[in-house]
């Protein structure tokens, strides 16, 4: 009998093993694997533009760099001139009122409130020379500036103030002679300092990110996978992937994390059953801003104050700027904690001359779409941005004022300090009626949170969302979620019969013990 | 008559007895965690803990089941409002005056009236809610996912609030039941029972033990 126990032991144990180095899967790659060696392999031209005859001649404009571009890639300048970079707007639908072009030409932010009149120093970042407010720029394909994308010296800068034209002492010939793919450099120079400096819109992308480390961004960090922005927004004839919902409305040609990492990134199917209400930002990026401050409010109503006739500027311990005569004044934060709202993909926005139904509560300047019972959405984190800004009363709409001018006398709230005078050509320039008043109100913008993403170590703990009191989703209660809500009566009733069973249990017993007690004392007796 | 001990409680009995007991308890430590009521083991921990002691105990059921037809057990449940007047008057009365238990626990019927009843209420009621509600609970996604509309569930509140419910009752039965093993013939002889198998029992002197080895 043991004999045969043992044989049958061994020849099991003999089979496990044959089966086993057959069905020996070998090595596989993890996802994050596979990613990270598609990623390390940086892209290198295919051909050295130094050579190129026609780029040694000695170039005196800008616009005769494009046409030397042109002359080769003969059809690039079509595909800019086509894009919304080129055109600040794009054909959105916007839900409730259908089809509109919307762009940084019509919509109201909550920074500089908008570009109509003010065209030629916001072209600062206009990827075109010669920006006017006539819009004469769009249709000549030699203002097309491609070297602010393609510059691969970090040499290349746009003037200020000078419609979208770099200064005169540019070498342009070596400039042109190193063009390549673009750099985090050649995007960060405008995105970086939207709204008139570092880190004033996004609060998630700053100068930092010019060189981040693992820290900052566990993508970008030069110590890391040192992924550069065209790594994920990824282009189709300079279409470029991805948007941000300031400005945009469909749920189209967005960059996901999924594309990436897939929907199902996790090895924990708790986790992972996460990801179906929950975007992968709002746990991977804990907070934003962390090494610059962000701009969170805006307070366009205390512009103006002047000393001894002239605009000052005051700073805080950090250097940022907490009033400026020409802006007014300005709360920042570092290491902040986003906010969190339901999105499903689409935005809805003010448009200029939209009509203010309600002036109590803040204006939303761009209301994200999005609720639990919604199945396209998900929690996603933003940075909210409120501002006071100037509009009409009787006209119940915002006031686009002429904020810029080259010179004072112009009207210009910029040189002239006069809201009446600047509302006044401002509302002209773009056609609006203009009763004459003006006052204040309360605006918010809604920026989604993208980048600074934390490594997973880092991440949003369950706790801070699980939590009864103030966890970060504290703000959504259109669904149930466990270990913050219950139901009152359920917990007053269900307390109250775990405590009767006690009290129940306790008297019963000790009632009990007293009796025999007692029954003990009388048999002895 | 005279008492003899007797083989009451056989050992896949006691296994299932003890093994429920423990994941029951547990289940209610993590689960008032995930609650919200206190904080031990950590979110994540509990609600990793809590889902393995949750397929345990269906596991378990499961087995449970099939032991309770296989020989017949699930007699022992069928509820009876026989002496259940006797049975409350003792544990309201005759407790504290030293009367003797009402019903004869026998292997044949093991259990008195009134376990018959909350027993019976627990398999049929308590349970199937908990598991049913916990199981929608930790699935509940899943059939969005995959479009059925028929089996959509719009929002985890109700399922929440129902497991929950379950949960006080469970953990209030428990309390009860913890207390009522000390009302055996002696303060740990119910105890005893259900560790070793063995209880002393009242037999007929003239009849054979009805024990099965």
């Amino acid at each position: 009998m043991r004999k045969w126990v043992l044989a049958s032991a061994l020849s099991g144990l003999f089979a496990i093993l044959v089966i086993g180095s057959f069905s020996s899967k070998g090595y596989e790659p993890t996802e994050l694997m596979k990613l990270k060696e598609k990623y390390s392999v940086k892209r290198s031209p295919s051909v050295d533009h130094s050579l190129f005859v026609s780029l040694q001649k000695k170039f005196s404009s800008p616009q005769e760099v494009t046409i030397t571009c042109i002359s080769c890639h003969n059809k690039r300048h079509i595909e800019v001139m086509q894009s919304n970079h080129w055109n600040w707007e794009r054909e959105e639908y916007v839900q409730g009122r259908g089809i509109v072009y919307l762009g940084k030409k019509n919509a109201i932010n909550n920074f500089c409130i908008g570009t109509q009149g003010n065209e030629t120093s916001c072209a600062k970042c206009h990827i075109g020379y010669g920006m006017d407010s006539k819009g004469s720029v769009f249709t000549d394909s030699s203002n097309v500036d491609c070297l602010v994308c393609h510059d691969n010296t970090e040499t290349y800068v746009k003037a200020s103030e000078k419609g979208g034209a770099p200064p005169a002492s540019l070498n342009l010939n070596l400039i042109a002679q190193s063009v390549g793919t673009p750099k985090r450099s050649n995007c960060g120079v405008c995105h970086f300092y939207g709204g008139g400096g570092n880190n004033v819109k996004h609060g998630d992308l700053d100068m930092a990110m010019f060189e981040p480390t693992k820290v900052l961004d566990i993508h970008m960090g030069t110590d890391g996978s040192n992924l550069s922005c065209v790594d994920c927004h990824t282009t189709e004839k300079h279409n470029i992937s991805g948007k941000i919902y300031s400005l945009s409305s469909m749920n189209h040609q967005r960059n996901t994390c999924e594309q990436c990492h897939t929907a199902n990134p996790h090895e924990d199917a708790v986790l992972n059953e996460h990801t179906l209400k929950v975007s992968c930002q709002s746990c991977h990026i804990p907070i934003y801003a962390k090494e610059n401050a962000t701009k969170m409010y805006w307070d366009w109503s205390t512009a103006g104050k002047l000393r001894d006739g002239k605009p000052f500027v005051e700073e805080d311990s950090m250097g940022n700027h907490i009033y400026m005569s020409i802006k007014g004044s300005f709360e920042w934060k570092k290491n902040v904690k986003p906010d969190y709202v339901w999105f499903n993909g689409t935005a809805s926005h003010y448009l200029e001359g939209d009509s203010i139904a309600d002036s109590s509560t803040p204006l939303v300047l761009n209301p994200l779409h999005g609720s639990y019972a919604d199945e396209e959405s998900k929690i996603i984190p933003v940075k909210i941005h409120s501002a006071k800004q100037p509009y009409d009363p009787i006209n119940k709409i915002l006031i686009q004022p002429k904020l810029y001018a080259d010179k004072k006398g112009e009207g210009a709230f910029w040189k002239d300090f006069n809201w009446q005078t600047a509302a006044e050509i401002g509302m002209k320039e773009v056609h609006l009626p203009f009763s004459g008043k003006i006052d204040f109100i309360e605006t918010k913008m809604y920026w989604p949170v993208n980048h600074m993403v934390a490594s997973k170590e880092e991440t949003v703990q369950c706790r801070e969302c699980h939590t009864r009191d103030n966890g970060r989703l504290a703000s959504l209660t259109d669904f149930y979620m466990p270990g913050r809500d219950y139901s009152k009566p359920v917990e007053t009733a269900g307390q109250g019969l775990l405590l009767l069973t006690l009290l129940g249990a306790f008297f019963h017993g000790s009632t009990r013990f007293i009796i025999k007690k007692r029954n003990q004392r009388k048999d002895k007796e | 008559m005279s008492k003899k001990s007797v083989y009451v409680y056989r050992s896949f009995e006691r296994f299932w007895h003890w093994f429920q007991a423990m994941l029951i308890f547990f289940l209610a430590f993590t689960g008032f965690e995930i609650h919200g009521t206190y904080s031990f083991f950590g979110f994540r921990n509990a609600v990793t803990y809590h889902n393995i002691a949750a397929y345990l105990f269906i596991a378990l059921i499961i087995f449970a089941i099939f032991w309770h037809v296989a020989t017949g057990e699930w007699k022992q449940y069928v509820p009876t409002f026989v002496h259940i007047k006797a049975q409350l008057n003792y544990y309201i009365f005759g407790i504290f005056n030293n009367a003797a238990h009402p019903v004869k626990k026998t292997v044949l019927s093991k259990l008195n009236p009134l376990q018959k009843l909350t027993y019976f209420g627990l398999k049929i009621l308590v349970i199937p809610v908990i598991v049913s509600s916990g199981l929608l609970y930790m699935l509940y996604r899943y059939p969005q996912r995959y479009g059925i509309e028929t089996l959509n569930v719009q929002s985890l509140e109700t399922i929440a609030i129902i497991h929950t419910i379950g949960a006080f009752l469970l953990t209030s039965f428990v309390v009860a039941h913890l207390y009522l093993i000390t009302t055996g013939e002696t303060i740990t002889s119910n105890l005893k029972a259900m560790l070793t198998g063995y209880e002393e029992l009242e037999i007929k002197d003239d009849q054979t033990s009805p024990s099965i080895e």
